[in-house]
C-alpha cells in the first residue's frame, strides 16, 4: 500500500509531468498577462491620451472576417441542409414534419451557429493570426517595435482581438442566415413547405434569447480564440518550427477552450435558469 | 574625454549568463555625449547582446545599465518607452516590420510619437532615405529590397526621429565599399552636427577606424581592451593586433578543429546509394 502510494507520488514528480506542469503554467501567466495587459490598453489607456488606431481595426476585420465569409457560408449551409434532413428522418415517424423549421431554427441560432462557425474561424483566422505574429516574433520584429517604444499589445493584438470580437458575432449572423435558408432548400424542395409556411415556422419557434444567447456566446468565443491565438504567437520561440509548433498549439488550445466554454455557457444559460 | 558631464550610457559590472554559460562577464564602460564607440569583437561573443542590454530588452543577471542617468534593468515598462524614444536602434538583421513597406517602416516611429501630419511625415521619411541613398524605393516591400538594403532602411527607421543616441549593431555588413563610406559619413555627420552619440558593433576595421572616437574590443565575454583608435591601432595586446589585423594565427581561440572535422566529412565524396539513403532518412 505504501510502496504503490509512493510509486504514484513519484510518478507525479517525474520530470515529465513537471515540465508540462512547468510549460502550463507559463501558458497560462503569459495569457493572464496578456489579457490584462488587453485591457488596460482598450479601456483604460485611450483615457490617458494614449489611443488605438482605428484603420488597422478595419484592415484586420478583412484579414479575419470577410475573408473567412466565403467558408463560413459553404459551412452553414451544409449544416442547416443536414440539420432539416436529420430532423425531418426523425420527425417524420411522429408526423411531426412541421417542426423541421424549428429545430433547424433553434439549433442553429443556439449552438451549432456559434460554435461551428467559431470551428472554422479559429482554423482559419485564428491559425493566420498566430502564425504572423510567430513570425514576427522570431524575426525580432516585435523586439524592434518594443525599441520604438510601440507596445506591441496596444499595436498587433488591440486590433486584431476588436476585429474579432465584431467580426466573429457578424460572421454567426451571417451564417445563422445560410444554414436557415439550407433548412428551407430541404423543406421546399424534399418535404411539403412552401416558403411562407416555412419562415413564419422558423420565425414563430425562435424567440429573441435563443438570438441573444448564441451572440453571448460568440462573442466570448471571439475573446477566447484571438487571445489565445495572440498568445501564442507573441512567445515564439525558436525559429521557424517554433512558429509552426505555436500554430498548432493556438488552434488546439482554442478549440477546447471553446468547446468547454460553450458547455458551460449552454449550461448557464438553459439548464441553470 | 569630458568627464565633467554625467555619462549618456553607464555599464557597471554587467554579467549575464544564458543558462550556465556566461555570455557577459563583468563588463563596465561609460560612453560620453558625443562619443562614438566602436564595439569589436569575433562572432558570437556578445556583442549584440550588450547592445540588447542597452537598449533594455534583456535584464542582466546582475550589474547595472544606466542610460541617460537612469537605471534602465529595473525600469518599468511605461518608463522604458519614455527613454527609448530618445534613442534609435538599428538590428543586426534590420528587423523591418515585413507587413509594411519601406516607407511606412520608416515612418512609423514617425506616426506613433509625433503629431505631424501626414505631409510632413512623407518628406521627413524622404529625406531619411536619401540620407541612405534609398530614394524612391519607398514603395516596396521589405523582402523585395535586398538585405544591405534592409540595413540601410533599419538605419534610416532609427534616424527618424533624430535621436540623440544611436546603437547599431553591424549597420555596414553586407554593404558594398561605396555604401559602407556613405554609412559611416552619415554617422560622422551625425556625431559631429548633431553631437549624436553612436554606439555601433562592428567587424569592418576599416569602418571601425574611420568612426569611432573610442572602442572597446570584447573576447570570452569580457573587455579585452579599450582605448582610443590609436591606442588600438597601436596596442601591444596580441588578440587585438590579431583582430585589426585580420590574421588566422595568434592567440584567439578559435575552435577550428571541430569545423575542420565537419568540413571535409562533407566534401568527402559520398556513394551515390548512400546520400540518396540520407536524403530519404532526412524527408519525414
Ligand atoms: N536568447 C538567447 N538565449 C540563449 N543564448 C543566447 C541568446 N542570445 C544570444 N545567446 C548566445 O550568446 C552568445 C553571443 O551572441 P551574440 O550577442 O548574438 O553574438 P555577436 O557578438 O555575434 O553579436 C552566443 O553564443 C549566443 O548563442
Ligand atoms: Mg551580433
Amino acid at each position: 500500500m505504501v510502496i504503490l502510494l509512493a510509486a504514484k507520488l513519484s510518478a507525479f514528480f517525474d520530470p515529465r509531468v513537471l515540465s508540462f506542469c512547468a510549460s502550463a503554467y507559463r501558458i497560462l501567466k503569459n495569457y493572464l498577462q496578456l489579457n490584462i495587459s488587453l485591457l488596460y490598453w482598450i479601456l483604460i489607456a485611450p483615457f490617458t491620451g494614449q489611443f488605438f488606431k482605428i484603420s488597422p481595426v478595419f484592415r484586420q476585420m478583412v484579414f479575419i472576417g470577410v475573408r473567412a465569409a466565403p467558408m463560413v457560408a459553404l459551412t452553414a449551409f451544409s449544416v442547416g441542409v443536414t440539420l432539416a434532413m436529420q430532423a425531418a428522418h426523425s420527425l417524420q415517424q411522429l408526423g411531426a414534419e412541421i417542426y423541421v423549421p424549428d429545430l433547424v431554427m433553434v439549433t442553429l441560432l443556439r449552438e451549432m451557429g456559434p460554435v461551428l462557425i467559431a470551428v472554422i474561424v479559429i482554423g482559419r483566422s485564428g491559425s493566420a493570426v498566430a502564425a504572423e505574429l510567430g513570425t514576427m516574433k522570431v524575426s525580432e520584429e516585435i523586439e524592434a517595435l518594443e525599441v520604438m517604444a510601440i507596445n506591441p499589445v496596444q499595436y498587433l493584438v488591440v486590433p486584431r482581438f476588436l476585429a474579432m470580437l465584431v467580426m466573429l458575432p457578424a460572421l454567426t449572423i451571417f451564417g445563422n442566415y445560410i444554414g436557415v435558408f439550407g433548412g428551407w432548400a430541404v423543406c421546399t424542395f424534399a418535404l411539403d413547405f412552401n416558403t411562407a409556411g416555412y419562415v413564419l415556422r422558423a420565425l414563430q419557434s425562435a424567440d429573441t434569447w435563443d438570438l441573444y444567447s448564441g451572440m453571448i456566446k460568440s462573442a466570448v468565443f471571439a475573446w477566447i480564440v484571438i487571445t489565445i491565438a495572440c498568445n501564442a504567437g507573441l512567445h515564439v520561440e525558436g525559429g521557424a518550427e517554433g512558429v509552426g509548433q505555436a500554430t498548432t498549439a493556438s488552434v488546439v488550445q482554442a478549440l477546447l477552450a471553446m468547446l468547454v466554454t460553450n458547455a458551460v455557457l449552454t449550461g448557464i444559460f438553459f439548464f441553470a435558469v | 574625454m569630458n568627464s565633467n558631464e554625467a555619462p549618456i550610457i553607464e555599464v557597471v559590472d554587467l554579467v549575464r549568463k544564458f543558462g550556465d554559460r556566461t555570455v557577459l562577464n563583468d563588463i563596465s564602460f561609460n560612453v560620453h555625449r558625443g562619443e562614438t564607440l566602436v564595439i569589436m569583437g569575433g562572432s558570437g561573443c556578445g556583442k549584440s547582446t550588450l547592445l540588447r542590454h542597452m537598449i533594455g530588452s534583456m535584464k542582466p543577471t546582475s550589474g547595472s545599465v544606466k542610460i541617460f542617468g537612469e537605471e534602465i534593468a529595473t525600469m518599468k515598462e511605461r518608463e522604458i518607452g519614455r527613454v527609448r524614444q530618445r534613442f534609435g536602434m538599428l538590428f543586426q538583421s534590420g528587423a523591418l516590420l515585413a507587413s509594411l513597406t519601406v516607407g511606412e517602416n520608416v515612418a512609423l516611429p514617425l506616426f506613433q510619437h509625433t503629431e505631424r501630419s501626414a505631409d510632413e511625415i512623407e518628406e521627413i521619411v524622404k529625406q531619411k532615405l536619401q540620407m541612405v541613398g534609398l530614394t524612391g524605393f519607398e514603395d516596396l516591400k521589405p523582402d523585395e529590397i535586398s538585405g544591405g538594403m534592409k540595413k540601410r532602411v533599419g538605419l534610416a527607421r532609427a534616424l527618424a526621429l533624430d535621436p540623440e543616441l544611436l546603437f547599431s549593431d553591424e549597420p555596414t555588413s553586407g554593404l558594398d565599399p561605396i555604401m559602407t563610406a556613405v554609412v559611416d559619413q552619415l554617422t560622422l555627420k551625425l556625431a559631429h552636427g548633431s553631437h549624436m552619440t553612436a554606439v555601433v558593433v562592428s567587424h569592418d576595421m576599416t569602418s571601425a577606424f574611420r568612426i569611432a572616437t573610442r572602442m572597446i574590443m570584447l573576447g570570452h565575454g569580457s573587455i579585452v581592451a579599450q582605448g582610443t583608435p590609436e591606442e588600438i591601432r597601436t596596442s601591444t595586446n596580441p588578440e587585438v593586433h590579431q583582430f585589426i589585423n585580420g590574421e588566422a594565427d595568434g592567440p584567439i581561440p578559435l575552435n577550428l578543429s571541430q569545423d575542420e572535422h565537419e568540413h571535409h566529412q562533407h566534401v568527402k565524396p559520398r556513394p551515390f546509394v548512400s546520400a540518396r539513403f540520407r536524403f530519404h532518412h532526412k524527408t519525414p
